[in-house]
């Protein structure tokens, strides 16, 4: 992360003259503590579930339990890395940091996503464990059962994010086709959601509440384009 | 934290491409600087790593109640984990699960949907003084004290296997009476085609009972002549000890060969009744749990298979029976029936 050329910080490249960049970009240089950070917090949970488990913690049916905690852990984390970019806007709106919002969020989007794309592994890896590897069944699961199917592209869908997460890639792509790409993510959570929905037995207020955020940050996104593009026009 | 001060280092360089402007920033003092990181990393880890356990973890219940034991009562002697030799006619041979087990990873939504739920919150559940109302298709239709109740029959033990719908199992050594012999002492009429069960309703004692998950009170219903049946079981204790408000004080249905959700916890009433009961579940979600629910490997749950199961305290899973292993005594009662249909 020595540069990170994320989505948001191309558009304000994009949108702003140079040297107010470059002296925005240094004032927040002392940042440098906050991906590794992040990247700590966000893998903590997976010491507390190794814990957890040598203790007997988590309960008569640890299988179970760890399945649905990284599967809940990797939807939080989709969703935090999907409120950065709104967050900036929304910043933005409120006539923080200057006027042009936030910029941290940027910069740790991509672990968060990264996070996110990792936990859902885990899910699946636990889940290919409690089927004990019996892959007939898995693919049974993955084309008649709706509520497996979801998980599992969205699991699919996150193959090719995670693997283009670099700069690089963004530079190979072009950043036009990169943001297209990664617009798959909110495809992603939206199905991780409805995943989530059909896996309760009942009290679906949980993946409601996910869906509705999801829902909620893609909106602020779109007006945010919206705007973008008028001021384009109009500029 | 040995990630900061090469960072911080980074910090003090001048950037290439940056090389022409000169940073106020700069005249900070490095010390103070490096401290004020590592103060912001550890509350920044704390604070994301804190909210996603917050978020995402649900520990086990780990509490083990100890209920009294039934002494004279109990005609058994099952128990802590003692097997009665040789085992009866309708027992499994299967190993037991531990107690701890079976008394903390419970589904009994009246506590709350968790399964830690039932075995935190059985604390507020008063199971004495406590009535059962027997009513409908009967002769002698009565309300009767639980401990009365209980004197009328000597109290024997099952080892059962319990199948979840979820796909987990266990085995539980049931003390109570067989349901046939509560039935035929009511003396059911001509009319009497079905049994209904209906559970405590009380949002004081079941705090579960104060969201609108299930349409309450909890109501369970067998066929007549299921109920008859001599597996149909009646439990008022578990492993010799009396029964754990979480696994349904103080009294409860036992029928191995459905799944676990027909048999219905704190039994307040019985009513025999001409038409087939309306139940809990089959009312919440009608294409996936229907009014037989017997455990059948070869109708999957629309979200899930049924074929197998992990017996609570295995890892892997092993292949779920038809009938819960009890076919040879049950299947016959459902002889000419489309068991994809009526499932």
């Amino acid at each position: 992360m020595s540069k990170p050329l994320s989505q948001a910080a191309a558009a304000q490249a994009a949108s702003t003259p140079t040297r107010r960049t470059v002296s925005s970009s240094r004032i927040s240089r002392p940042l440098g503590w906050l991906v590794p950070a992040v990247t700590v917090g966000g893998l903590l949970p997976i010491a507390v579930l190794i814990l957890d488990a040598s203790t007997g913690a988590l309960g008569a049916n640890p299988v179970q339990r760890a399945e649905l905690q990284t599967g809940l852990l990797a939807l939080a984390l989709l969703i935090l890395s999907l409120a950065c970019t709104p967050l900036r806007l929304v910043t933005a709106r409120l006539g923080l940091a200057g006027g042009r919002g936030w910029t941290w969020p940027a910069r740790i989007r991509k672990s968060l996503g990264l996070l996110a794309f990792g936990y859902a592994f885990l899910h699946f890896l636990i889940y290919l464990f409690d089927q004990g590897f019996t892959l007939s069944t898995v693919a049974e699961d993955v084309v008649k059962r709706p509520f497996v199917t979801a998980g599992f592209t969205a699991l699919l869908l996150m193959v090719p994010l995670a693997l283009t997460s670099t700069p690089r890639s963004v530079k190979r792509l072009g950043f036009a086709r990169w943001t297209r790409l990664h617009q798959l993510v909110y495809v992603a959570a939206a199905l991780g959601a409805l995943h989530y929905w059909w896996g309760v037995k009942k009290d679906h207020t949980p993946p409601l509440v996910a869906a509705l955020v999801i829902a909620l940050l893609f909106v602020i996104r779109l007006l945010g384009r919206k705007k973008a593009r008028r001021s384009v026009v109009s500029g | 934290m040995t990630i900061l001060p090469p960072d911080h280092d980074r910090d003090d360089q001048p950037n290439n491409d940056q090389a022409g402007e000169q940073a106020p920033s700069r005249i900070i003092n490095p010390r103070r600087e490096f401290l004020r990181s590592a103060a912001l990393f550890t509350g920044t880890v704390a604070s994301l790593g804190g909210g996603l356990e917050l978020l995402t973890r649900r520990p086990g219940a780990a509490a083990e109640p100890t209920p009294g034991e039934f002494g004279d009562l109990a005609q058994g002697n099952l128990a802590q984990g003692q097997v009665r030799r040789p085992l009866g006619p309708y027992d499994t041979s299967e190993a037991m699960t531990p107690y701890a087990q079976a008394t903390s990873y419970n589904n009994f939504y009246e506590f709350g949907t968790d399964k830690a739920d039932p075995a935190r919150l059985a604390g507020s559940l008063k199971v004495r003084p406590w009535t059962v109302k027997i009513d409908g298709e009967v002769r002698k239709p009565q309300t009767v004290d639980i401990d009365t109740l209980q004197s009328w029959f000597p109290l024997e033990d099952r080892i059962y296997r319990m199948r979840c719908v979820e796909g987990w199992s266990m085995v539980m050594p049931w003390l109570g009476f067989p349901l046939a012999a509560l039935i035929r002492r009511m003396e059911p009429t001509g009319k009497a085609k079905y049994v209904q069960f209906t559970a405590l309703n009380d949002p004081k004692q079941f705090p579960g009972q104060r969201s609108r998950v299930l349409d309450w009170p909890y109501v369970e219903g067998l066929r007549l002549d299921e109920a008859l049946h001599p597996l149909a079981f009646m439990a008022v204790g578990l492993q010799g000890r009396v029964l754990p408000g979480q696994n349904g004080a103080p009294l409860r249905l036992a029928v191995p060969w459905k799944y676990g959700f027909k048999s219905i916890k704190s039994i307040v009433r019985i009513t025999l009744t001409e038409k087939q009961p309306r139940t809990t579940w089959s009312i919440a979600a009608p294409d996936e749990y229907g009014f037989f629910a017997n455990v059948n490997p070869a109708v999957p749950h629309p979200r899930w298979s049924q074929a197998t199961e992990r017996r609570i305290g295995e890892l892997s899973r092993r292949k779920t029976l038809p009938f819960n292993g009890y076919a040879e005594q049950v299947a016959g009662m459902y002889k000419g029936m489309d068991l994809k249909k009526f499932y």
